[in-house]
């Protein structure tokens, strides 16, 4: 008689969301089969999938009265931890997530892609998302990781029609799968140094054991670091990111220049900060060299760009470097300033991609500077949210993006990273002026001897796009102005243990 | 003295104005005109009352308010005034109803983005001289570039794109190693004493035993950049003449009339206090970069066709004389220094209105252009006239109280660079009478002719800066006995954190306190505590 498979107990509250996420995507499929093409199957769908995300949502809440009571729920075999690190990043991906919904509603209409199967990828690649957020073990992270990329590849060629949409997906796809491998490797190499893959697990080998030989283990943490900083585009993992930003569509985007980034930055934190904390006086300066190339090359890159979605491209890899400044200096304030970053950065970044979604006309292709010319004049309000997200990113005062500007900087000046804060404020300088290109822009009028005007359709903005505008604009700036409560959840989610 | 908070009532009324004015509808321009002369006249009725209310007896800061504001980051919500900031919070109020008023004509399009920016920048400057919290200080002088940015962006004259473009780079380099400094200091305070605070006073208590001389040195320096850049000091000036001159009318009259003071207003309140070790140490550096910009300034001036830019370089000049009697570490050369910049807006926004009359005229500021003025238009030839003689130091206006007091406070104490500086003021006669005999002297042409005089507008717009500066030019002791307080304050600490001494004329008594405040007090800045 064969004794009984042990399976390790498991919370199910707490993987939950993912479940949620991973079921409506799964209806959606079945409808698609069972329905067809009928004329209900879309808006069918489309309430589905807002209704994944929102019971996600209100699990996370419960999830968050939970563990704030009480402490972290560790289950799976501690192969997951529901912390409020973790729910706070999964609020920040669940957000970017209906916030992309909303905007493809319309956006598939107009561009006649109305296929559920792109809600229920969306779907799919956030559910991996939100497993990232909660790994603690690097296989975990490495499952979360294609569960989330492998959705991704297909919604960046999705507009099959466009040939940059196809470049865009291949290109994402071959360099998405080899740092995956190189993640891989990372994995083995550490758990061949260690014995474990259990972030936990390595820390306490670690804490307990001397290596006598830490090559292995090096390599291994190298190769993690690579790994995850292709997700969080930083330089110099940071290639595809331009093509492959300015050939999705743009509200998938929106979605992964928000989401993805939020994903990739939970389990670069996560496993740096609890795994090699003991490690930190090598990982530290290889993360300085990320931070300042990817400031450096993000902000002087985007100043010759001269296409708004490249743009906004490498301004999203100038806005890694300053995460990774936050993350550099491992101490509670700068994860917390990362945390805070993060969050702000997401809606202001899903914003400027949303005016770009409803600001252009049908085909999704005429995004260079010279299309938005003259945009706050005809539709005052579109162009006028644009300069106010520009702006956002530029950390105006009075905007989201000052006072995480200012807290990453504040960390920075703590942990007497000096170098660091100079290149960055400086770098900070360096951004503002094409932000300050693309506002000027937008209010330039256009040369009347180009006779078709180039952003003439649709000249109203849909309900749920402007809704999603709104709420982004609302949201930035009420952290700017009372940023209090935001940055006292960023400093409860930032105890990792 | 009420329990009113006056100061955030100050700051507040401009910000609402801006409010209000967006949401009127567009299509009313004279309405969002009344809102925004209501909002920038009722800003400077409560300026008058602080003035009234302002007491002569308190050497430390008044009317102060102080609420949590940036929990997380130690920020808090602080404002007061005392004689330094005073009249430049006085000053501003004064020059904004003024310059909306001359831009009524010009410019006729999108009034409605015109006001609301305009009171935007209002709500900056005045912030920016009455914050004390280093953070707060540091958010308003950023949000000042972006008002200031459209406002010669939307605008301004030809080659506004780019001038606007070098205005925002140049700043935003300085403001960005300022606030690297600010959270260096910060933060440098945090780890000796465990306390996150950006409190100004408390910092400037703390600072200058707390940091090394060489910290305290790199801090300065990265301050001194920021508004050295905003002064501008000579190699930090070539954004001045451009922003200057592609501004309109009412930009150039706050560019010139205020914001430039931003930097002279930084060293006064910050270097001093924070970093009096380095401030004493680099004293002849300023003094030199100083007396540079007086000698450049005029000579530049004079080279000059166009007619906005000599009174741009003349700024430059000016502000030369108050880098010069601020770093001269005297009484009387810091009692000069803030009289200058209270009397610079007065003149040299008078001067920028009337130029900004002749452009509405002859939509030109090229000076070949003119010539015989006076013929056409007698009374805008004599408002020029007087600007002009207040503005280069004829006795009698105010103009040559503040440079005489610098030059003599800098005579004490530097000879060499006040005999260098003192030529500067014979230039400044030559560029600005060369100037005005070519464009209002000789023989008119035919377009000239025709040009019309002065309205009734125009001059309300003018005459009451000239009569404020022939009043502070006969009666200086009105301004003289608010400020003299605060800077007496400046130079005691100064003397007590570092040891140094006030250079005094002979038969001068040591600057002292007032009876009734101890040493510690005065180094706290009013500051309870041990």
């Amino acid at each position: 008689m064969t004794p009984p498979i042990s399976t390790p107990s498991i919370n199910w509250l707490a993987i939950s969301p993912e479940i949620a996420l991973a079921a409506a995507g799964v209806v959606m499929v079945m409808l698609r089969s069972v329905l067809r093409r009928r004329p209900i199957t879309m808006p069918l769908c489309v309430v589905v999938a807002i209704s994944g995300v929102v019971a996600a949502g209100a699990v996370e809440y419960r999830l968050w009265q939970v563990v704030d009571h009480h402490r972290a729920i560790s289950t799976v075999a501690g192969m997951v931890r529901v912390d409020l690190f973790g729910i706070f990043l999964g609020v920040v991906v669940l957000g970017a997530t209906l916030m992309t919904l909303l905007l493809s509603v319309a956006y598939l209409r107009r561009e006649g892609l109305d296929a559920p199967e792109y809600l229920a990828l969306v779907l799919l690649s956030a559910a991996g998302m939100l497993a990232m957020t909660t790994a603690n073990d690097l296989i975990v992270v490495f499952l979360a990781l294609e569960v989330l990329s492998i959705p991704l590849y297909v919604l960046a060629a999705f507009d099959r029609r466009r040939l940059s949409s196809q470049e865009a997906g291949i290109k994402y796809f071959v360099l998405g799968a080899f740092s995956s491998a190189i993640f891989l490797y990372g994995v083995a190499l550490t758990y061949g140094a260690t014995g474990t893959t259990s972030l936990t697990g390595i820390a306490s080998f670690l804490a307990h054991n001397t290596l006598l030989d830490q090559g292995t283990l090096l390599a291994g943490i190298a190769f993690l670091l690579v790994g995850l900083g292709f997700k969080v585009a930083a330089v110099p993992f940071h290639m595809w990111t331009p093509d492959v930003y300015q050939g999705a569509p743009t509200p998938i985007t929106a979605f992964m220049s928000a989401a993805t980034k939020a994903a990739g930055f939970a389990a670069l934190l996560r496993v740096f900060g609890v795994a090699f904390p003991l490690y930190r006086a090598d990982w530290r300066p290889a993360v300085f060299a990320l931070a300042v190339l990817s400031l450096v090359v993000g902000s002087v890159a985007a100043v010759v760009q001269t296409d708004v979605k490249r743009m906004l491209a490498y301004s999203s890899i100038a806005h890694a470097g300053y995460i990774l400044i936050g993350f550099q200096t491992a101490t509670s304030r700068g994860r917390e300033a990362a945390l805070l970053y993060l969050f702000v950065y997401s809606f202001m970044t899903v914003g400027a991609f949303a005016v770009l979604t409803v600001a252009t006309r049908r085909g999704d292709d005429r995004h260079s500077l010279d299309d938005y010319r003259g945009l706050a004049l005809e539709r005052p309000i579109v162009g006028g949210l644009l300069i106010f997200f520009v702006l956002a990113q530029a950390g105006i005062p009075f905007t989201g993006g000052f006072i995480a500007k200012l807290e990453v900087f504040s960390a920075a000046a703590q942990a007497h990273q000096y170098v660091l804060l100079v290149i960055g404020v400086l770098a900070a300088v360096v951004t503002a002026y094409f932000y300050l290109r693309i506002a000027y822009t937008v209010l330039t009028p256009g040369e009347e001897t180009s006779s078709a005007k180039p952003l003439e359709t649709p000249r109203r903005v849909d309900v749920w796009s402007g809704l999603v505008l709104v709420a982004c604009a609302a949201l930035v700036l009420v952290v700017g102005v009372v940023p209090g409560v935001f940055v006292h959840w960023a400093r409860d989610a930032t105890f990792l243990l | 003295m009420t329990d009113f908070p006056i100061l955030t009532a100050i700051i507040a009324t401009p910000l609402i104005g801006a409010v209000v004015v967006t949401m009127l509808p567009s299509r009313r321009p004279e309405i969002i005109k009344a809102v925004g002369y209501g909002f920038t006249i009722a800003t400077l009725g409560l300026a008058c009352w602080l003035l009234a209310d302002f007491s002569t007896k308190n050497i430390f800061f008044q009317f102060v308010e102080n609420q949590p504001w940036l929990p997380g980051i130690g920020s808090r919500y602080i404002v007061g005034v005392d004689g330094i900031s005073l009249f430049m919070v006085v000053a501003t109020a004064l020059l904004m109803p003024l310059s909306l008023l001359a831009s009524q004509r010009y410019p006729s399009q999108r009034p409605k983005a015109f006001t609301a920016w305009f009171l935007l920048l209002e709500f900056s400057l005045l912030g920016i001289f009455l914050s004390l919290d280093l953070i707060m200080f540091f958010v308003f002088w950023e949000i000042l570039l972006v008002p200031m940015y459209f406002l010669i962006q939307g605008w301004g004259h030809e080659r506004r794109q780019y001038a606007a473009l070098k205005f925002f780079l140049y700043t935003a380099v300085g403001s960005a190693l300022m606030l690297a400094c600010i959270l260096v200091l910060g933060f440098l305070h945090q780890g000796a004493t465990g306390v996150l605070t950006f409190d100004y006073r408390v910092l400037a208590a703390w600072a200058y035993h707390g940091l090394s001389l060489t910290t305290e040195t790199v801090l300065f320096l990265g301050f001194m950049i920021a508004f050295a850049i905003k002064l501008p000091l000579v190699p930090f000036h070539t954004w001045l003449p451009d922003a200057h001159t592609e501004a309109p009318t009412a930009g150039s009259v706050v560019l010139a009339g205020v914001i430039i003071k931003m930097g002279a207003y930084g060293f006064l309140r910050f270097s001093f206090e924070l970093f009096p070790h380095a401030s004493v140490n680099l004293a002849p550096l300023l003094l030199t970069l100083g007396v540079i910009g007086i000698l450049y300034g005029a000579v530049v001036a004079a080279m000059q066709k166009n007619l906005k830019r000599v009174i741009a370089y003349s700024s430059i000049a000016h502000m030369g004389f108050v880098i010069v009697g601020i770093f001269s570490l005297t009484v009387l050369g810091l009692d000069g220094a803030v009289f200058t910049m209270l009397s610079h807006p007065l003149t040299t926004g008078a001067l920028f209105l009337v130029v900004g009359m002749l452009y509405e005229r002859r939509h030109t500021y090229e000076i070949s252009e003119y010539g015989g003025v006076w013929r056409s238009a007698p009374m805008l030839t004599a408002m020029f006239m007087l600007a002009m003689v207040a503005g280069i130091g004829l006795p009698g206006f105010s103009g040559f109280i503040g440079e005489f007091l610098s030059l003599v406070g800098t005579f004490v104490s530097r000879r060499p660079w006040a005999i260098a500086g003192a030529i500067g003021v014979i230039f400044a006669a030559v560029y600005m009478l060369w100037a005005f005999q070519r464009v209002f002297m000789g023989k008119p042409s035919a377009i000239t002719l025709r040009m019309p005089d002065v309205s009734l507008r125009e001059v309300i717009v003018v005459a009451p800066l000239l009569a404020l500066s022939l009043f502070l030019g006969l009666y200086p002791k009105a301004a003289l006995d608010r400020i003299e307080p605060s800077v007496k304050r400046t130079i005691v600490n100064v003397e007590l954190k570092t040891g140094f001494h006030e250079k005094r004329p002979a038969g001068y008594s040591k600057t002292t306190l007032p009876k009734g405040v101890t040493a510690s007090e005065s180094i706290r800045l009013g500051l309870g505590g041990p």
